[in-house]
């Protein structure tokens, strides 16, 4: 379930992945909190047709799932492939989701809104994901009635998307930064030029493995391309900083950084019990050390696939079998240990 | 730091808390903190929140202005005193309904008030074209000042096709 992060681009380790999600309303019915069970059924059948029938093109590369039919864990295990957000499971009997077979695509139906459709995308890639996302956009518009006003634009359930309904993020690694401190000074930076930092999996989500999700916050007033080259700019701005508090611990205790590397990777490759926390924390620094060529014999995608496989509801498939938080943390040092073999 | 109150856990919550200038401090860890009941500690806080916030201010705004808007949406029902609780409105008419109130919250959000970006084909209609023909203007008058002649009676034929497009 983690297709759209296999990276080629190893030009991009501090960048892991690029998303692209539109905000879209369907006219002359109320928005997700106001719907009746009858609302939502329609919108599910209209959003599904769009794509699924007519003669629309992309109709052999999708299919259909609705919240209902999947059981818990597998909702979970969606959540934490990225593939759907948290919010979508609120309701199961009223929502569902289209997803593409590259999984790089999901169209969520009844979430805040009526219509979220997101692209994943490995590496900073935000042109790519916002062509193919819109392209997506105008093959649902042919059959379907987009909530629009001339001066609004694309009108949302919640007032912070309204506009292009557009919100870009990038998904960075930031190791350096947080162990010299300078973190807060550069999130601060951006914050105050409308941009926003988030944990690994979205708002009100906790920062995990030194992952930081930063997106646009504004929607309204700028294009879809300002927006996007915004972020981008800034993005590139922050990967030059992170390269150069790299170079500086590595110039000032190239020995201290070496250690603490493969201290972590020692410690994945042969502890017996780890909690997601502490494994988050030492993939982190073994993806550095693996970006600072210091560690050779593991390969980063290999870390950055961990990074979601060590979740929760991932450990709990693995083990195949409903555990406890103890069961799971001896289960993920299993899986750590089989993923990166000494 | 250890927690003051189960001495196992790591301190992660300090608390300070001032009464009549006596100040009492307090460093606990997460799970003693959620036992305490006398201070609020909010994790719920998020995008939602933080809007109704920005509400308070703006509707005083509006108050001075002396707003003739309704209280309540026609069409959903939903009013603006649980759109402020929510952060959410009901349905594309909210956006009508409470123009006058949105509109200084836009701004207040965004910065700015007006979309300008991507235009649906369809839902877009008369205004997708009118976008056009401003396009196609700016095209004419620069055809003109470089005398490109043949250029700009072929735009200027082009935005007489657009226009009766929408006059009809």
């Amino acid at each position: 379930m983690v297709n759209w992060l296999s990276n080629d681009k190893s030009e991009h380790g501090i960048v892991l992945s690029s998303r692209i999600r539109l905000a879209r309303n369907l006219e002359d019915i109320n928005f997700t909190q106001k719907i009746n069970e009858n609302d939502a059924q329609i919108i599910i059948e209209q959003v599904k047709n769009a794509v699924l029938n007519n003669n629309s093109t992309i109709s052999n590369d999708f299919k259909f799932f609705k919240i209902d039919n999947i059981d818990t864990l597998n909702r979970k295990l969606l959540v934490e492939s990225h593939l759907i957000s948290p919010a979508l499971l609120e309701k199961p009997e009223r929502s569902g989701f289209l997803l593409s077979k590259d999984e790089k695509v999901s169209i969520m139906i009844n979430e805040e809104d009526h219509i979220r459709m997101q692209v994943l995308n490995a590496g900073l890639s935000l042109e790519e994901g916002w062509d193919l996302c819109s392209k997506i956009d105008d093959i649902l518009e042919e059959n379907l009635k987009y909530a629009f006003d001339e001066k609004f634009g694309y009108i949302t359930s919640c007032p912070t998307n309204v506009g292009t309904g557009l919100r870009a993020s990038v998904m960075v690694h930031l190791p350096a930064l947080v162990y010299t401190k300078y973190i807060n000074k550069v999130l601060q930076a951006v914050s105050q030029i409308g941009l926003t930092v988030r944990g690994m999996y979205g708002e009100g989500t906790d920062v995990m493995g030194n992952l930081f999700q930063i997106s646009n916050q504004t929607t309204l007033g700028e294009t879809e391309y300002e927006i996007i080259e915004k972020l981008k700019n800034i993005v590139l701005q922050i990967i030059d900083k992170e390269k150069a508090s790299r170079e500086r611990l590595l110039s000032t205790g190239r020995i201290h950084i070496e250690d603490k590397v493969f201290r972590s990777l020692g410690i994945l490759q042969n502890s017996r019990i780890m909690s997601s926390k502490e494994a988050m924390k030492l993939l982190s620094d073994v993806r550095m050390g693996i970006d600072l060529d210091i560690i050779k014999s593991v390969d980063i995608n290999q870390i950055n696939k961990l990074m979601i496989i060590t979740q929760p509801a991932n450990v709990e498939n693995y083990a195949e079998t409903k555990t406890n938080s103890y069961e799971r943390d001896v289960k993920r040092a299993e899986l750590i240990r089989e993923n990166i073999k000494i | 730091m250890i927690c003051e109150e189960c001495g196992n856990n790591s301190a992660t919550v300090h608390l300070t808390k001032i009464v009549n200038e006596k100040v009492n401090k307090l460093h606990l860890c997460a799970e003693c903190a959620n036992k305490h009941n006398n201070f609020d500690f909010d994790s719920t806080f998020s995008i939602h929140n933080f809007l109704t916030g920005l509400l308070d201010s703006s509707q005083n705004d509006t108050l001075k202005v002396g707003s003739t808007e309704p209280n309540q949406c026609s069409k959903c029902k939903m009013t603006y005193g649980k759109f402020r609780q929510t952060g959410r409105l009901g349905c594309s008419h909210c956006y009508k309904s409470f123009n006058q109130k949105l509109n200084p919250l836009f701004k207040r959000i965004h910065g700015h008030d007006s979309h300008v970006g991507k235009v649906p084909k369809k839902a877009g209609g008369v205004f997708r074209v009118k976008k056009e023909i401003d396009n196609l203007r700016n095209k004419l008058e620069s055809a003109v000042q470089k005398e490109e002649f043949e250029k700009a009676a072929q735009l200027r034929d082009q935005i007489r096709e657009l226009q009766k497009e929408v006059e009809s």
